[in-house]
């Protein structure tokens, strides 16, 4: 996408990147003396451009949805910043804070517990409809009505009641919900990991739909690789509240850079038998560490294949630098030495 | 907008969603009504009603006689004695009609009381659950002191300090008994607080007050209710306890607590007085007990199928 404007601008209206995270960090302080704190995430870089789909993997409890709840300002930041369209997003209070939560919504995982059991779906989506005055209220209803036709919904379902859905079906109407106030940035975290593989692939499918018709630009959650590279521009890699590679989705499964990228592709099953077989998945020694205390240096240390520990692995933090292909980024001080 | 993402409506939108909608509160209502207990106690309490507003009427038409006017010449008539269904007391007034006359002051307590403390419960729970941090800590320390006093010991000291009036009364029971309130709707509060669909209503720009009001708060009324009408039992036996002791209800109005206490002495000689409002306290407290159960499994979503 968009390969000839990569280069950032000054000029906020060509600017290409929608959302610009610097050093994003959240710690959950875990009470008691100390000042213990889980560091689920724990300076994040990333860059999210107008258009594309961002995909972000890891394994779970390694801060991706977190970093979803920062980026939609649902949680606020220990430090660092995360500019929207040029606003920085973290200082936005009251109104202001409203006024930009009109153009980024959010889809959740888990399409049982993300709609309110008391309304019915008519009340779940007009919610957003009414809280930013949009329209008359005839106007909005039509919209519902027109929001669910969207989503693939029968559009008389407006008073039903959530509990009548089916997962797939709550997931459409989640859906339906993120994109009544015509947002341009959706975060979908986890949005398909819940479902059976035939639903999720016609969510994705819905989700793909609807970026083409209005030109939204995704950050795509999941620990689930094939689906990410079907659906996404750009991936990025997060262990243990950092991002350890960043690429185009072609150059990160062919070329990956950092070890802890190769050990995850390597997870992917082939649907060839013969290819199947001769699969070496390079499986990681241990859990992954606890993030109220992480491993000194580069914290995948402990669990790499080729980490030289005690020495610089063990005592340095390596940079998100430039490594590989163009455009792509690897935090390993052995970047494609494997 | 135009709509070419939707070009398999058809298909999608033929996927089954049962015909016949189902309310949530009225399948609440389906799995109350199959619980005969609950049943007979919502049953027991209609009665309980009717007796409370009727009575003045039943002394009026002459088909009870006056719960306070005394017959010194039938003074502890046993059942059935000189036309009294269910004896006299040690005053010679009417035991029947006492007992149907006991039944407002029962009500109105149990009633009342948990009309002052819904207002309180829900304005402490509520503020101490949604905002968190220093302001729940304040709020539910000060609640654990209050948790901390012996109830009785403290509605003694407030009416002994006020005066044995109705409102004192009504007063001192519900200020012993909000805490419960409060510390349930905050725990509701903390936890739904945390689900996805208030982050989503966050999300889409809701204010504090409307998810409170349109999230929290209705999600919270099952248990809230439940605990209420838990609530209506305690406080008809707390007065009645109160009665019994001598510092409720001042005579001659007409209380089960008193009865009890004032049949208490002549229990061998004229066991009537005393056994029949200990049985209306006692199915009084079943039956809203009853209530409460049945409220409790109906409005739980767990116990859908």
């Amino acid at each position: 996408m968009q390969a000839a404007d990569r280069k950032p601008t000054t000029a906020v209206r060509a600017d290409p990147v929608l959302v610009r995270i610097n050093g994003a960090v959240k710690h959950f302080p875990i009470g008691g003396f100390g000042g213990l704190a889980v560091r689920a995430v724990d300076g994040v870089d990333l860059e999210i451009r107008r258009g594309e789909t961002l995909g972000l993997v890891g394994e779970s409890g390694c801060g991706k949805s977190t970093l979803a709840r920062l980026v939609t300002a649902l949680l606020p930041v220990t430090a660092g910043s995360i500019m929207f369209d040029g606003q920085d997003i973290t200082r936005l209070r009251g109104s202001k804070l409203r006024r930009v939560r009109r153009r980024m919504q959010i889809i959740f995982q888990d399409p049982f517990a993300s709609l309110d059991p008391r309304m019915t779906v008519g009340d779940i989506l007009q919610e957003p409809l009414d809280n930013f005055s949009i329209g008359t209220v005839r106007e909005r209803r039509v919209r519902v009505q027109e929001l669910l036709r969207l989503v693939g919904l029968n559009p008389n379902f407006t008073n039903r009641y959530p509990h009548e859905f089916s997962g797939g079906q709550r997931q459409r109407i989640g859906i339906a919900r993120a994109l009544a106030v015509n947002p341009s940035f959706i975060v979908c975290d986890e949005a398909v990991s819940a479902l059976d593989v035939s639903i999720a692939a016609q969510i994705i499918n819905l989700l793909q739909d609807l970026q083409r018709e209005f030109n939204l630009t995704y950050l795509f959650i999941a620990h689930d690789l094939a689906v990410v590279r079907h659906l996404s521009d750009r991936i990025a890699v997060m262990y243990l509240g950092k991002v350890v590679e960043t690429a185009d989705r072609n150059d990160i499964y062919d070329r990956p850079q950092h070890p802890y990228t190769k050990a995850l592709l390597s997870s992917i099953p082939v649907p060839d038998p013969a290819v199947e077989r001769e699969r070496a998945p390079i499986s990681l020694k241990g859990e992954i560490p606890s993030p109220v205390n992480p491993p000194s240096g580069c914290r995948f240390h402990p669990r790499c294949p080729i980490a030289r520990a005690p020495g610089i692995c063990s005592d340095v933090d390596p940079p998100l630098e430039p490594h590989g292909a163009e455009d792509q980024a690897a935090a390993c001080h052995f970047a494609g030495q494997f | 907008m135009a709509l070419p993402a939707a070009a398999n409506i058809e298909e999608l939108s033929a996927w089954e969603v049962s015909e016949k909608q189902i309310g949530l509160w009225s399948d609440a209502l389906q799995r109350f009504r199959r619980n005969r207990l609950a049943i007979a106690g919502a049953v027991l309490i209609g009665i309980l009603v009717l007796v409370a507003f009727g009575s003045p009427l039943l002394v009026h038409l002459g088909i009870i006689a006056d719960p306070i006017k005394q017959h010194v010449e039938f003074i502890e008539a046993g059942p059935g004695q000189n036309g009294y269904a269910l004896g006299a007391d040690e005053l010679g007034r009417d035991t029947l009609s006492r007992l149907l006359f006991g039944s407002q002051v029962s009500l109105a307590v149990g009633i009342m009381v948990q009309a002052i403390i819904l207002p309180i419960g829900l304005l402490i729970g509520l503020t101490a659950g949604y905002f968190g941090g220093r302001i729940d800590n304040l709020l539910m320390r000060f609640t654990d002191i209050w948790y901390a006093f012996p109830d009785l010991l403290f509605v003694l000291v407030v009416v002994s300090v006020f005066g044995p009036s109705l409102l004192t009364i009504f007063g001192a029971i519900a200020l012993v008994n909000w805490v419960g309130l409060a510390r349930l709707v905050r725990g509701q509060v903390l936890s739904i607080k945390e689900k996805e669909f208030v982050e989503a209503a966050r999300s889409s720009g809701s204010s504090p007050a409307k998810l409170i009001l349109k999230h929290l708060l209705p999600n919270s009324l099952g248990p809230i209710i439940v605990t209420l009408t838990f609530g209506i039992p305690n406080a008809i036996f707390l007065e009645a306890v109160l009665s019994f002791l001598g510092v409720g209800i001042q005579p001659p109005t007409p209380t089960w607590g008193q009865m009890v206490f004032d049949g208490y002495e002549a229990i061998y000689a004229n066991p009537s007085s005393v056994v029949f409002p200990a049985l209306a306290i006692g199915f009084t407290l079943l039956a809203f007990t009853f209530v409460g159960d049945g409220l409790r499994d109906a409005l739980d979503p767990r116990m859908r199928r």
